[in-house]
């Protein structure tokens, strides 16, 4: 696997050099998938496992990975040490700059138009809507790991948090979702700070686990207390958004009867898109705008070196507790959202899964970088509807697709990003130059 | 006290696993500094491949139960070794200097090929396997009927941990091998320096992390009976927790880590309720870190300004 070199230097055992590479991984591949491939069981009616052989299946995949590697080892000749920049002219990079300036404000006025372009196509209002779940999600995620460095893996928990307390002061006590809104968020955020006071003497991985665990422990009290969250069966009859009290159906008093316009079911959704794009962009003008404010401040130096942080007298607790806060506060908002969106919430809906793919939103887009979060949701999101047909395969590519934009680009889709404070003209750094995530 | 002395044989053996697990992740982060997420998958990987080797060796008429437990020892931690090695130079060795979280997504996203792999080859439903060790001994009977047993698999388990714990500790502290792994541990720049082979010590501490999983992986096969492609999501947690409870980067704290979880797992389900389980061990995680932030024997961390 390991690319010779010297290959260019002399072809003849650049190809023996080659295949031999070659063979070793075919071989390495056929230990490796000889029984989990190559021998399938399955237990039986009465419990008894039989098992049968699929030899042609790891025939197939040895010679794939032998294929493969002959391909991935010309490839790498053919490109060179230095690869990227090869790949990437200097021309086309400052092209994509140029594109990059103009980028966000015309993905914004093409959101805004989604619903009328696309009006009579349900599917794609639907998966807009999805996409923009988790932009929103990503976004406010952003500000715990990208902004304050603070590695949340149990981030999904405040999400569940704001989805519950919706769908249950919605169903128990008839409240309208815009009561519910900022009461979903308040929760979220009150149980952030509670997450957040065990987690401010860890550091780096141990405030990961904790976070991890966390999210786990919520979840299994959801599932577990039965009679307030209805368990594994979660909470049905979520009532559907009104239009600020004027419900958005077929009736005499909805928003069409009284508009004098037909009904369409159509509306729903365009009022819900409408809605979460509304609330994404409330996440990312808090976001920019706290970016301003001594707080933000506060976040991103506890995220470049939190020593340093303290010694200039920041009071890392509070900096930490509010970076928690408003990002689990985000995070219910989407929940409570989409506790309305569905209809239905169940415990399923929040698992260690959507923590790590909204992790992965944030950090493959580029960590601070909101343009960033928004492109590789809008690339995740959507990556994984095109493997819908697949169902036992997508989290598989899914993986395989975190590992390998990893290799490739391990500090996201934008590396760069502006400074929020600089002294005399403003230019982009490159994040290789800062430590995020050091937290 | 009957039940409590049953219960604390079941809590150590089930800890006896999570911490055969632990040293995987404790070792992995000592010496790289990164959490190996993808390791409860390898733990998962090691049962299915002693499953599978199981099976072909009885369909093949063998009947010597140690002949098979040992070809089965011997097959799945060399298999579940080549799958350790295989993640660690595919996912983390490119990254071994990129930045804090790079690693760690690639973990997760190995940990998800893994599990989604294991499901596509294997099939989503519990494989279940017929008892091989039966039998156990009577302890002790009480008046009121009630028995402590000590079956002959729990004895194994035990056995078999506290054997794999002295080889261990022998190839750390008086090997080699053992020497390079604490070389790079304390510094990778300086021991690479000094003539130790970074990149081999690195691949050959997931090896033997990879080989105490399968091992792991085995016992719980053995232990419970069944396997499935989503044991590895929890019971890696659970040593990870175990492995942070004990100090993460200490061998014997990940043994202490891993006894405590599930001890604190099988008293609580004994005594409250089995439906909260997960939930009194990872509380208690978060307990412990509150007032000991490092774990019980972990070294104080050293502020890096």
């Amino acid at each position: 696997m390991t690319a010779p070199s010297t290959n260019t230097a002399k072809p003849a055992t650049g190809i023996s050099a080659l295949l031999k590479t070659a063979f070793v991984n075919a071989l390495i591949a056929l230990v490796l998938f000889s029984l989990m491939i190559g021998i399938r069981t399955e237990a039986g009616s009465s419990g008894q496992l039989t098992y049968w052989t699929r030899f042609g299946d790891l025939a197939s995949i040895v010679a794939a990975v032998f294929g493969g590697s002959i391909a991935i080892e010309l490839l790498r000749q053919w490109i060179g040490p230095t690869g990227a920049e090869k790949l990437v002219p200097p021309t086309v990079q400052s092209g994509i700059s140029f594109i990059g300036r103009y980028l966000a404000p015309a993905l914004l006025i093409f959101t805004l138009l989604v619903p009328v372009i696309f009006y009579n196509q349900r599917y794609i209002l639907d998966l807009a809507i999805l996409v923009l779940t988790y932009v929103m999600l990503g976004w406010g995620l952003n500000v715990v790991v990208g902004l304050a460095g603070l590695l949340d893996l149990g981030y999904v928990a405040f999400y569940a948090v704001g989805a519950y307390s919706y769908g249950l002061l919605a169903t128990n006590f008839g409240w309208s979702f815009w009561i519910c809104l900022p009461l979903a968020g308040i929760l979220a955020a009150f149980w952030g700070v509670l997450l957040g006071f065990p987690v401010l003497r860890l550091r780096g991985d141990y405030l990961a686990i904790v976070t991890l665990a966390f999210g786990e422990i919520i979840r299994l009290v959801i599932i577990n207390w039965q009679d307030l969250t209805g368990g594994p069966n979660g909470v049905s009859g979520i009532p559907r958004p009104t239009f600020f009290g004027i419900p958005l159906d077929n009736s005499d008093d909805g928003l069409a009867a009284r508009l004098g316009i037909e009904y369409s079911p159509t509306h729903r959704i365009v009022f819900l898109f409408y809605l979460i794009l509304a609330l994404a962009l409330l996440t990312n003008w808090a976001t920019i705008r706290l970016r301003r404010l001594p707080i933000g401040r506060a976040w991103e130096a506890l995220r470049e070196d939190e020593v340093a942080c303290r010694a200039l007298g920041i009071n890392t607790t509070t900096t930490k507790l509010t970076a928690f806060a408003t990002g689990a506060m985000f995070g219910g908002f989407a929940g409570a959202f989409f506790a309305t969106r569905q209809g239905f919430i169940s415990p399923e809906s929040f698992t260690f899964q959507e923590s790590a793919l909204v992790l992965a939103i944030v950090v493959l887009g580029g960590m601070g970088s909101q343009l960033g979060v928004a492109l590789s949701a809008l690339a995740m999101i959507g990556g994984f509807e095109l493997f819908r047909s697949l169902e036992g395969y997508r989290m598989l590519v899914f993986g395989m697709a975190m590992v390998l934009i990893m290799i490739w680009r391990p500090r996201g889709l934008i590396g760069h990003r502006a400074p929020t404070v600089y002294l005399t003209k403003a230019q982009a750094i490159s994040s290789d130059l800062v430590k995020e995530g050091h937290g | 006290m009957d039940y409590f002395a049953q219960q604390l044989i079941n809590g150590l053996v089930l800890g006896s696993i999570y911490g055969l697990i632990a040293i995987g992740y404790t070792m992995v982060y000592g010496i790289v500094g990164m959490i190996n997420f993808a390791h409860g998958d390898v733990f998962m990987i090691g049962g299915f491949i002693a499953l599978i080797t199981f099976l072909i060796l009885i369909s093949f008429g063998l009947t010597a139960i140690p002949l098979i437990l040992l070809v089965v020892l011997l097959v799945s931690m060399a298999i579940t070794a080549l799958y350790g090695w295989t993640i660690e130079r595919i996912a983390y060795r490119p990254l071994r200097h990129s930045f804090r979280l790079a690693p760690m997504l690639s973990a997760i996203g190995m940990s998800f090929v893994l599990t989604n792999y294991s499901q596509v080859a294997q099939g989503a439903r519990v494989k279940p396997i017929p008892p091989f060790i039966t039998g156990g001994y009577t302890l002790h009977e009480s008046t009121d009927g009630f028995v402590i047993q000590l079956s002959n698999i729990q004895i194994m388990v035990v056995i078999t941990t506290i054997v794999l714990l002295a080889i261990f500790t022998w190839l750390v502290s008086r090997t080699r091998l053992g020497r390079d792994m604490r070389a790079c541990e304390q510094d990778q720049t300086m021991a690479a320096l000094l003539g130790v082979d970074v990149d081999r010590t690195i691949s050959m501490t997931f090896v033997i992390g990879a080989a105490l999983a399968a091992v792991a992986g085995l016992m719980y096969l053995l232990y419970y009976g069944l396997v499935d492609f989503f044991m590895g999501f929890v019971a890696g947690i659970k040593a990870f927790t175990a492995a942070v409870l004990g100090g993460i980067g200490s061998l014997p704290g990940a043994m202490l880590g891993g006894l405590a979880i599930g001890l604190i797992e099988t008293f609580w389900s004994a005594y409250f309720s089995v439906e909260y389980k997960d939930v009194a061990a990872f509380s208690i995680l978060i307990v412990v870190l509150i007032f000991m932030p490092t774990g019980l024997l972990g070294r104080p961390e050293v502020e890096k300004v």
